[in-house]
Order: structure tokens, then C-alpha cells, then sequence
């Protein structure tokens, strides 16, 4: 798969919050194409990495690139414009706006109203009952159907690299099955996701590679299927705190 | 006059201010909800409106597009107050915006003076608009320019609910309000976002101007003061940074203060104000959101 | 914190330095000067009592002049002759209109006066935080503003309230100025000022160890309501006569724009910010007047000066919020350690 030069690659990204050192150096690359897996426990600097990619978060050394440009110093909304899509942990959802709205929103950053509408279609055959929604208000849906949204919202921006935080949380475990699901097609269909998320096996059923996050550096990283099996995988969330 | 024809008579008064409050409210709270920032300056624009009108009438120009002139006067007004005051501070803490604002209020209050003269000008009303209406015999009276205000109120409304519903900038303004960083990482150009926020609530400050000073007869540089002020509780009330709130609080204010005047005694009467003051203070203890947003939280 | 011999020294010289201020000065230098030393003495105080919330324990009230205004009027009434109750306030309750107090007693009972309001106040408006407590003492200051003009048995509604006598003079303004600094200063720069400071930059911290958030505002807002209606009691004994608009929101700005000129979290810096804005007023205002520069007249722009103050206080706002001290306090060198380790201690603990 990696015969060309990958679309994301992440250089030694360092992260402070004030005095806390969040990233202590992660390097990662993304193939087109690819899913890419990042796992670790809480705290490991996996939801971080996602922010300095989408440019919510800024690095204090280190870069982003995306498809040869380097994007560190670029603002959040110019990075979408670029073809990055990030659905944020915690979901953030707008929701005083109804179903409706908010994938409108998300493909704001779009000039083709006919390739917004067929999105919309791809988007309600991927998640039905978002057609059912439509109208309601998107803070009365359950954890489930927000997730969906907000999946569906970052997919209306018809991005290159879609990057995935937690898309598990707080979702019923029949929802969780049909989210993957539809995640599964989505990279059926040829799109480059970074996803980030606490049920390994999930994850790592879905991605192709992943990397090990720890305490703000990538302790592990390989081809999903082996690592699967990998006890290292276990010890690196288990294992103490630098 | 019976009872019911006095009832009526205040019912009428209360709708005519309220409309006022309402109109003022909504550009503070579009203001409020997109930059989380009180712009006491508003009242301000509302003058810089008004005056513009007045010269521009002076001038002999009909009112009508006066009244146009004037609400882009406080449009551009308050873009350029955005652009010079406001954005350098944007990530600056609460307190420093804060008082940014009160020094720009200060700062076009005294610009007006040093222009103007502190003392109040008269509005020349066209006789169109000074024309009343008397229904029941005379027992109920109203003039052309409370029909004016409640009808613009009405129609400008309504074309800003199309424009927050229709339009990806309207769509933004309500994104923004809610999640700033969620509203970037769709994409929204949150700045252009901000800019367009600042001018419609502006406009709406210009036309809030105009009415009010219509009413009242007369402009001053001050004139803003008072109206500000009363706005800003009736968003308050109605749930500060909503534009709904803003309306609610807009008529729930002026029903208030009708109220007051008219079926409470008359030693009651001139604390009207700090009855109003004191129910804010009541709001922001005990319902900080305001009655249309119970769940915000009230920090210590 | 060991008691350093030099403090008292150097009390006991600054003292001495303010007395010798005090009364030598009408001697020295003219009436304009004169009048000048005592309005920036007597805004010190002002903006003193208004820097213990607003710059130690992070209320930023805005409702301050409330309670110089209730100490002005509540010493005024006081303060004039029975024959002056008579003719200026002839609704005046009969509980006040038989006698009338001497300028120490009317000055003390107005501030107790005031930080009793404080207490009424206070009690829930310190519960607020950030942004709604501004808010809230904008209201209570509004509310103060209706009650005086309406209260017109008392104040004499919007008419002027006159006919208080001049009692204030430079050594009793520089006396007062020596009594709030010492006990702000003690007050400040003692384990109750590490707890404010503590409230004012972390509350959520400060209360999870212990700290009684409610307490440590209430009392600053209730001690610097005390001085504020000392404050309005000089002011009111200075102007001899004034209205409920003296007391409204253009004091607001101003005592505000020397407070964050100075820097809000230190005492030095409110009496340097009071010195500044009083000086740049002063010759801004003379500017205003219009001049002539050989065959160029400018002329007279009343108003110019509180724009240009307006545009520097915004550029502040801009470029250095903090002000002129920030945190730091003008020691001279004297006290054996500097403000900020004090600070530095009080954290560590």
C-alpha cells in the first residue's frame, strides 16, 4: 500500500499545555487509503495528537504535513479547506441546531450544491436514521445518534483524511457494532481515517496499522493483525508512568 | 375610560416599548452570543443612528431614507468598533474586555459631546408619523410611530429568523454562539462570522436608535445610555446571548415597566428603575440563564 | 514572616515625609498646586478601597461609587447645621434633623454606613463570579443613583445637595491616605491577603483547601466599602455641593481607568495610576482649552481630553493589562524581602 509519499505524516510533535508536556515527540504516518489505529490509555496524549492535526491544538516543535504541505501554523478552518475532517471527542455537536443544520455546517467549507446533495444521500445510507431526524434538534438525540451525526458532519466536508476521536463513548453497544460497520464501508470506499479509540479490539479489527501511544510517546507501533496479539500492547497501557 | 379601555391603552404602551427593548436586546445578545462579551458600546451605536438620521433630515432628506442612512451609519459603526477595539483583545480575559467596552462607550459618549453639545436635539418627525390614532372615542390613543415601531420590529424579525435559518452565515452565527471551536473545525471562517454578527446587531442598533429617539422626540449623545442598560436586563431575563431570550425579555420588560407606571402607586412609581436593577440582580442570583435557559450554571 | 527594624523606620520617615507634605505645603506652593496634592491624595483613597476587590480578590465591582456616594450623602446630611437641615432638607426625619456632627464623627459614621450597605450587599452579590458580579454591582450602583434622586426627603432628589462645609483639607486627606494604606497594607500583605489572592487566582483551588470563598470577598468588599464611604465623606467636605450625578458612572470610569492604569493587584501602583491619570488630565485639559503656536490657533475642544484618555486606556488594554506595577509594589528596597516573595511564600504553603 505505501508506494507513494504518505498523505499525513507527523514529525516529532511536541505539546505543551502550560507546564504539562502532552506530546513528548510522536512521529506517525498515514498512507492513503489506510486506517490507522491510536491506541493507549487515558491520558496518553491520542485525543492531543488529533487537535495539533485538525489545528485546535498548536505544537510547540515538530510538524504536521498533509499531502507535502506542512500545516502546523494554519488555522483549524484552513486545515478543512485543505481536506482534513476531524470529529472531536466529546462529539460537539451543535446542539441548539437541528440534524439538518448541522451537516449543512459541515459541508460549509463546499461550493458544489449537487455534490452536497449526493453526499447527503451517501450520508443517509450509511446512517438511516438520520434521515428520520432530519429535523430535530441535535442535543435531544441519544449518544448513538449524535455520534452518527457526528460522524456524518465531518463527512459532509468530503474530506482526504478523516480523523475519528473515541467514536465508542457513551454509544449503546448495538449502536457501537453498526457505527463500525459503517466505518468498515467508509474505508471499503477508499477513505484515509485516523482513528482514535479506547476499545482496542475494535480498533485495531478495523485499522490496518496502529501505534501505541504512552504518556505522550508512541511506545509501540505495526500492523494491526499482529498487533492484536501482541502482549506488549497490554503492558504499554498497564505499564507505570514515566 | 372604563377598565378594560385602560387596560387595553397600557397593553398597547407595553407592546410599543417592548418592541423597543426587543429590538435593542437582540443586537446585544447576537453580540454576546458570538463573542461571549458585553458590548456596552451598543447604546452608543444606537446614537450614532439616530444622529445620522437627524442631520441627514436636516438636510432634507425625506425620512424614509434617512432612517436607511442612518441604521448603515451604526452598521459601519460597529465594525469598525469591532475591527479597533475588540479584536485585538479577543483572547484577553473576562475583566479586560469588559472594560474595553466601557471605554469605548466613553469614548464615543464624549466624541458625541465634543460634536454635538450635550444638549438634546429635536427629531423632526415627519406629520405622517406624528398622526395618532383614538379608537373607543379617545379612551385609547396611539400614534403612527408606535404603528411604525411594532411593524418594523415585526418585519426585521422575521427577516433575521430567515437569516439565521437559510443562510451558512446566519447558520454560523448560531454555531458560533453555541461552540467556537467545534463552529472552526467545520470550517466557518469564524472571523467573517464575527464581522457579520457585529453588523447586524449594529444595523439593529441604528434602527432601535431611530425608533427611540423617534419616540422620545429628541437626540442627545446619552441618549444610548438608558436603553442599553434596560436592554441589557431584558436579555438578561430572557437568557443573554439567545435571540428569542433577547425578544421575550424585550416585551416581558416592557410590560414590566407599563405595569409599574400605571397600576402601581404613585410614591412607587419614580423607583421604577431600581425595581428593574433589582430584579436583574435577582435574575443573575438566582437564574442566571434566564428564562429560556435554565442550565446555566451559576459559578462561585 | 520575621519583623524586619527597617519598616518601622521606614513608616515612621514616610510619616514624617506626609506630614511635613500636609501642612507645609500651603505655604510652599500655591492654591492650584495645593488643590492638586489633595485630589490625588483624596482619589488614592478612592481607588484604594476599590483595588481591594477589584484587584486583590478578582470581584471586579463596578458598583464602587455606590458607596462612595451613599458615604458623601450619608456625611453630608450629617454634617450641615441644624439651621441648614432646616432650610435644605425640611422633610428630614426627625430623628436627624436636631443635631449636627463635626467632620471626624459624620466622616466615621459614613463609612461604617457604607459597609454596612456592603454587608446587605455583599452577602449574595459575592457569591458571583467574573463577569455576573460586574454586572451585579453595575445594578447596585443604579439602584443607589434612583434611591438618591428619588429619596428626596433626604438628598434633595436631583437637585444640588449643598451647604456642606469645607471641611477637607490637605492633612486630613494625607491623614486619612496614611490610615487606608496601613490598613490595607496590613490587610493585604498578611495571611488573610495570601487567602484573597488565593480566591482571586484560583477559586475552584482555593476552596477545594479549604478557603471560604464567600468570607474572603466579603470582607474586602465590606473594608473597601468602608474606606470608599471615607472617601465619599472627603469628597463630599471638598465639593461643598454636589448631586446623585456626581456619584454615576463617570466617577466609575475614572477611578477605574487610574486602578488598571496603576496596576490592579498593587497598592503602590493605585496611587501611581492615580498620579498619572491626575497629571495627563490635567495637562490634557489645559491643551483642551485651545492654544496658539505662533500664527496656528487651535481651538478650544472640550471633551478632546476624556477621548484621548479613552483611546490610551484602550491601547493599555491592548498592549499591557496589567498596568504599570501589575503585582508588584514600589518597596524602595526597604522591607527585607520584595512583595512578590511574600506572595512566592504564601503560595507554597
Amino acid at each position: 500500500m505505501a508506494t507513494a509519499d504518505p498523505l499525513l505524516r507527523v514529525d516529532n510533535l511536541e505539546v505543551n499545555f502550560g507546564a504539562v508536556r502532552a506530546l513528548k515527540g510522536v512521529s506517525l504516518d498515514v498512507y492513503e487509503g489506510e486506517v490507522i489505529a491510536l491506541v493507549g490509555a487515558n491520558g496518553a496524549g491520542k485525543s492531543t495528537t488529533l487537535r495539533s492535526i485538525s489545528g485546535l491544538a498548536r505544537a510547540k516543535s515538530g510538524t504536521v504535513a498533509f499531502a507535502g504541505t506542512v500545516i502546523n501554523k494554519r488555522t483549524a478552518p484552513q486545515i478543512v479547506r485543505l481536506g482534513i475532517a476531524h470529529s472531536p471527542e466529546g462529539r460537539r455537536l451543535f446542539g441548539g441546531l437541528s440534524v439538518a443544520e448541522n451537516l449543512r455546517l459541515g459541508a460549509c467549507t463546499r461550493s458544489d450544491p449537487e455534490g452536497v446533495a449526493r453526499d447527503t444521500e451517501k450520508m443517509f445510507v450509511l446512517f438511516p436514521i438520520l434521515r428520520e431526524r432530519w429535523r430535530q434538534l441535535a442535543g435531544t438525540l441519544s449518544g448513538g445518534e449524535q455520534q452518527q451525526l457526528a460522524l456524518a458532519r465531518a463527512l459532509m466536508a468530503a474530506p482526504r483524511l478523516l480523523l475519528l476521536d473515541e467514536p465508542s463513548l457513551g454509544v449503546a453497544p448495538l449502536l457501537v457494532r453498526h457505527i463500525f460497520d459503517a466505518l468498515a464501508e467508509l474505508k471499503r470506499q477508499g477513505m484515509t481515517m485516523l482513528l482514535v479509540e479506547q476499545n482496542i479490539a475494535l480498533a485495531l479489527e478495523l485499522a490496518d496499522r496502529a501505534y501505541v501511544l504512552r504518556t505522550g510517546k508512541v511506545a509501540l507501533s505495526g500492523i494491526a493483525s499482529e498487533l492484536r496479539v501482541d502482549d506488549r500492547v497490554a503492558q504499554a497501557y498497564l505499564g507505570a508512568a514515566e | 375610560m372604563s377598565q378594560l379601555e385602560y387596560i387595553l391603552q397600557q397593553v398597547i404602551n407595553a407592546v410599543s416599548l417592548g418592541s423597543l427593548y426587543a429590538l435593542v436586546a437582540v443586537g446585544l445578545s447576537i453580540v454576546f452570543g458570538v463573542l461571549k462579551l458585553t458590548n456596552f458600546a451598543h447604546g452608543d451605536v444606537m446614537m450614532v443612528g439616530a444622529f445620522t438620521t437627524v442631520l441627514l433630515i436636516g438636510l432634507g432628506m425625506p425620512f424614509v431614507p434617512a432612517m436607511i442612512c442612518g441604521i448603515a451609519a451604526s452598521a459601519i459603526a460597529g465594525f469598525l468598533i469591532e475591527r479597533i477595539a475588540y479584536r485585538p483583545i479577543r483572547n484577553a480575559p473576562d475583566v479586560t474586555r469588559l472594560l474595553t467596552s466601557l471605554a469605548v462607550t466613553y469614548i464615543l459618549e464624549n466624541l458625541g459631546i465634543l460634536l454635538f453639545t450635550s444638549s438634546p436635539r429635536n427629531f423632526p418627525l415627519p406629520d405622517i408619523l406624528n398622526s395618532s390614532w383614538q379608537l373607543s372615542g379617545g379612551a385609547i390613543t396611539f400614534t403612527n410611530i408606535n404603528v411604525l415601531t411594532v411593524l418594523l420590529t415585526f418585519v426585521s424579525l422575521i427577516g433575521l429568523g430567515w437569516f439565521i435559518t437559510r443562510t451558512t452565515i446566519g447558520l454560523g452565527m448560531r454555531a458560533a454562539a453555541e461552540d467556537m471551536q467545534a463552529a472552526q473545525l467545520v470550517g466557518l471562517n469564524v472571523n467573517k462570522v464575527i464581522v457579520v454578527a457585529f453588523i447586524v446587531a449594529s444595523a439593529y442598533a441604528g434602527l432601535a436608535g431611530v425608533l427611540w429617539a423617534a419616540q422620545a422626540g429628541v437626540v442627545q449623545p446619552q441618549m444610548g445610555f438608558t436603553p442599553l442598560l434596560k436592554a441589557f436586563v431584558a436579555a438578561i431575563i430572557g437568557g443573554f446571548g439567545s435571540i428569542s431570550g433577547a425578544l421575550l425579555g424585550g416585551y416581558m420588560l416592557g410590560a414590566l415597566e407599563i405595569f409599574i407606571i400605571a397600576f402601581l402607586p404613585d410614591t412607587v412609581v419614580p423607583y421604577r428603575d431600581a425595581i428593574v436593577f433589582a430584579l436583574l440582580i435577582a435574575f443573575l442570583l438566582f437564574r442566571p440563564g434566564g428564562l429560556l435557559q435554565p442550565n446555566r450554571e451559576i459559578k462561585l | 514572616m520575621k519583623a524586619d527594624p527597617r519598616i518601622p523606620i521606614a513608616v515612621g520617615a514616610a510619616l514624617l515625609l506626609a506630614a511635613g507634605v500636609a501642612f507645609g505645603a500651603p505655604h510652599m506652593v500655591g492654591d492650584y498646586f495645593v488643590r492638586i496634592l489633595l485630589l490625588i491624595a483624596l482619589n488614592s483613597i478612592l481607588v484604594l478601597s476599590l483595588s481591594l476587590s477589584n484587584g486583590f480578590t478578582g470581584v471586579f465591582s463596578l458598583g464602587h461609587v455606590g458607596f462612595i456616594g451613599a458615604g458623601a450623602y450619608a456625611a453630608g446630611i450629617l454634617s450641615l447645621t441644624v439651621q441648614q437641615k432646616k432650610a435644605l432638607l425640611p422633610h428630614l426625619p426627625d430623628l436627624l434633623n436636631w443635631f449636627s456632627l463635626p467632620f471626624l464623627p459624620a466622616t466615621l459614621v459614613a463609612g461604617l454606613f457604607a459597609a454596612l450597605l456592603a454587608v446587605i450587599v455583599g452577602y449574595p452579590l459575592m457569591r458571583l463570579s467574573g463577569y455576573f458580579v460586574s454586572v451585579a454591582t453595575m445594578g447596585f450602583l443604579i439602584i443607589v443613583n434612583v434611591v438618591l434622586i428619588n429619596a428626596s426627603d433626604f438628598t434633595r432628589g436631583a437637585r444640588t445637595f449643598t451647604g456642606v462645609p469645607l471641611a477637607t483639607t490637605l492633612p486630613w486627606v494625607i491623614g486619612w491616605l496614611a490610615v487606608t494604606l496601613l490598613v490595607l497594607a496590613r490587610l493585604v500583605y498578611s495571611p488573610f491577603g495570601r487567602r484573597m489572592k488565593a480566591v482571586r487566582d484560583d477559586t475552584i483551588a482555593a476552596s477545594a483547601v479549604g478557603i471560604s470563598v464567600l468570607r474572603a470577598r466579603l470582607v474586602a468588599f465590606v473594608i473597601g466599602a468602608f474606606f470608599a464611604g471615607v472617601g465619599g465623606s472627603l469628597y463630599a467636605h471638598y465639593l461643598g455641593s454636589f448631586s446623585p450625578n456626581t456619584f454615576y458612572f463617570a466617577m466609575t470610569m475614572n477611578l477605574i481607568a487610574m486602578l488598571v492604569l496603576g496596576g490592579m493587584g498593587s497598592l503602590s501602583g493605585a496611587i501611581i495610576g492615580v498620579i498619572c491619570v491626575s497629571i495627563l488630565s490635567e495637562l490634557l485639559r489645559s491643551v483642551e482649552r485651545g492654544f496658539t503656536i505662533g500664527d496656528i490657533t487651535v481651538p478650544a475642544l472640550f471633551g478632546a481630553s476624556q477621548i484621548v484618555l479613552g483611546f490610551l486606556f484602550i491601547l493599555i488594554m491592548i498592549f499591557r493589562p496589567k498596568g504599570i506595577m501589575g503585582d508588584r509594589e514600589l518597596t524602595f528596597g526597604l522591607s527585607g524581602r520584595s512583595a512578590n516573595q511574600n506572595h512566592k511564600e504564601g503560595k507554597d504553603r
